[in-house]
């Protein structure tokens, strides 16, 4: 006999099942490339997904022949200081937004919301043409200067001081400290979990970004790891278990990151999308 | 004007100065920029000459511009939909009370953390007509398996498919912020009222669900129109036969390999064109990013 409370339990056992085998589609392809880096020549194209005589000679192969490791620093580099940047600007911007009264308040936030809207590729010949102009062309200020500036950060950091109390404020004014000092020891203090959250979001952003170094850089110095697998592909095409072995090396990274730093990446995506 | 209220609008002034300046330069002015150029032939090296309209003219007699369009429309138009359906299914999904949900929540964002650069090399590898997996599957399944990424008739499916798989776990989580508002009160007195889950998805989830599912098919429309270029890029440079030459993609190829700048513009012009019209109607929608219940 099915009464209600098995009928319930056989359909939350289906849902799990489902819930499995589109996970494992989900996932099968990342897990394809990591094992993949650890197939010799001879395994690379077969269909087992353990490597039989698994070898670290991709790996050997990827960090000599090029200087792979010497496109993850640029990528390390630019990605932390365009990070920190943008962190200390979107939050100075908040906080006057947020906290401070002076007029036309509401239209410059609107402004700044407003340029939520315009997306990076629909504008990448002209900003080519301005940092040109600016000389920043094959530079790593090209790279990390135009990466600074998106309202998403103002936008997020502005929305959480708004719910900030006003206490300590009051108290920091009565000290006689001036706005800077308020910025600086009461609300960067209590910002620290919504930066960590954009800290992650924006690093990654950086990190995965393709366009804009491929667009403004052509000295191999100056390659990111995104466009260092690109081109690496390129002239190593045919030869999977190297290309394979890069792709895993640059995504390792940011899986890691994302599993250690979830809460924050999946709280900031929903504070984004819809407050 | 008090000198406390002098104070208060100057440090305003201060602290809002670099990213405004930031944002005037190098989101603003290439907006604006991108409109001006247009009318303008510039070279590569710095020289530009006013050409009025000729860079319209020439993209109306354009055959591969109207592919773009073409390629463009059908991506966004085919995406859109499949994005917005299995990511609500699989918000939906995880929303149930079914063992190790966090591990499932985890799987199916996982690939929205890897760059798209990556994505690309790790399908041409999944997909390669000699070296693939996906077609070594189906014909040991028994079935013949398509050129995914070399068949005109199939390219630009599998670069949607792919942009699914790598999306779908961001706009999931949207749609998980979405249910997660609304009151389990609701739930309960629809259950009391007798309703299976299909009839309390279609009298209580879908209706108070509009406003998350507008800002999904906006964000998401936006998306599409200009991006997939990275993917295209690194999966098909465009082809085989323009198949997935999408605008953005055609545009980066008049610039940065032919050194058509104004002519360039004049193409994204077109993307600005209809992302401004389409901003215009999200602000209309969602009152300045403030949606309400009532008006969805």
């Amino acid at each position: 006999m099915t009464t209600p409370d098995t009928r319930r339990r056989r359909a939350r056992l289906g849902l799990f099942l489902l819930a499995t085998v589109l996970a494992a589609l989900t996932v099968f392809p990342l897990l394809w490339m990591v094992t993949g880096a650890f197939k010799g020549p001879g395994e690379v194209g077969g269909t087992n997904l353990l490597p039989q005589s698994p070898t670290l000679d991709n790996f050997d192969y990827v960090f000599t022949q090029v200087p792979f490791l010497r496109y993850l620093l640029n990528s390390f580099f630019v990605s932390a200081v365009v990070t920190v940047i943008a962190l200390f600007f979107h939050s100075m911007a908040a906080y006057a937004l947020a906290r401070l009264r002076f007029p036309g308040r509401d239209r410059i936030f609107l402004f700044i919301f407003a340029t939520l809207l315009i997306t990076f590729p629909a504008v990448l010949v002209p900003l080519f043409v301005i940092v040109r102009e600016l000389g920043m062309l094959n530079s790593y200020a090209g790279l990390i200067v135009p990466a600074i500036f998106n309202a998403f950060g103002i936008f997020l950091l502005r929305q959480f001081y708004i719910t900030l109390p006003t206490e300590l404020e009051e108290a920091a004014k009565i000290d006689g400290a001036g706005y800077w000092r308020i910025y600086f020891s009461v609300i960067l203090p209590l910002s620290r979990p919504i930066m960590s959250a954009l800290a992650v979001f924006f690093f990654l952003a950086n990190w995965n970004s393709f366009i804009w170094p491929l667009v403004i850089t052509g000295d191999q110095e100056l390659n990111v790891v995104q466009l260092g697998i690109a081109s690496f592909q390129q002239q190593y095409s045919g030869k999977w278990e190297y290309v394979i072995t890069a792709a895993a090396v640059a995504a390792v990274p940011t899986m890691l990151l994302f599993v250690f730093f979830q809460r924050q990446i999946v709280e900031s995506i929903k504070t984004a999308g819809i407050k | 004007m008090n000198a406390q209220t002098r104070r208060e609008r100057i440090a305003a002034a201060l602290f809002l100065a670099p990213d405004m300046v930031g944002l005037l330069v190098f989101l603003v002015l290439p907006m604006l920029l991108s409109l001006v150029l247009a009318f303008f032939q510039v070279d590569g090296f710095g020289g530009i000459e006013f050409v009025g309209l000729d860079n319209y003219a020439r993209m109306i007699d354009d055959p591969q511009f109207w592919v773009s369009l073409r390629v463009t429309l059908a991506y966004v138009v085919f995406l859109v939909p499949l994005l917005f359906g299995t990511s609500l299914g699989l918000a939906l999904l995880v929303r149930q009370k079914i063992p190790a949900v966090g591990v499932f929540r985890t799987a199916f964002f996982l690939p929205y953390m890897v760059s798209v650069v990556v994505v690309g090399l790790l399908w041409r590898y999944m997909l390669g007509d000699d070296i693939g997996i996906v077609p070594s599957a189906l014909s040991g399944l028994g079935v013949p398996a398509p050129s995914f990424l070399g068949d005109p008739a199939y390219a630009l499916g599998t670069v949607v498919a792919i942009t699914v798989w790598v999306s779908a776990g961001y706009y999931m989580v949207i749609f998980l912020a979405g249910l997660q508002d609304i009151p389990r009160e609701y739930y309960e007195a629809a259950r009391l009222d007798g309703a299976g889950p299909v009839r309390s998805f279609r009298a209580v989830t879908w209706p108070l669900l509009k406003p998350t599912s507008f800002f999904v098919l906006l964000t998401s429309t936006i998306a599409a129109v200009t991006g997939g270029f990275d993917l295209v890029f690194v999966l098909t440079n465009g082809g085989p036969a323009n198949s997935t030459s999408l605008l953005v993609f055609y545009v980066y190829q008049q610039a940065f390999q032919f050194g058509e700048f104004g002519y360039a513009s004049a193409l994204s012009s077109v993307l600005v064109l209809v992302l401004l019209v389409w901003s215009l109607l999200l602000f209309r929608i969602t009152k300045a990013g403030k949606f309400s219940y009532d008006d969805a």
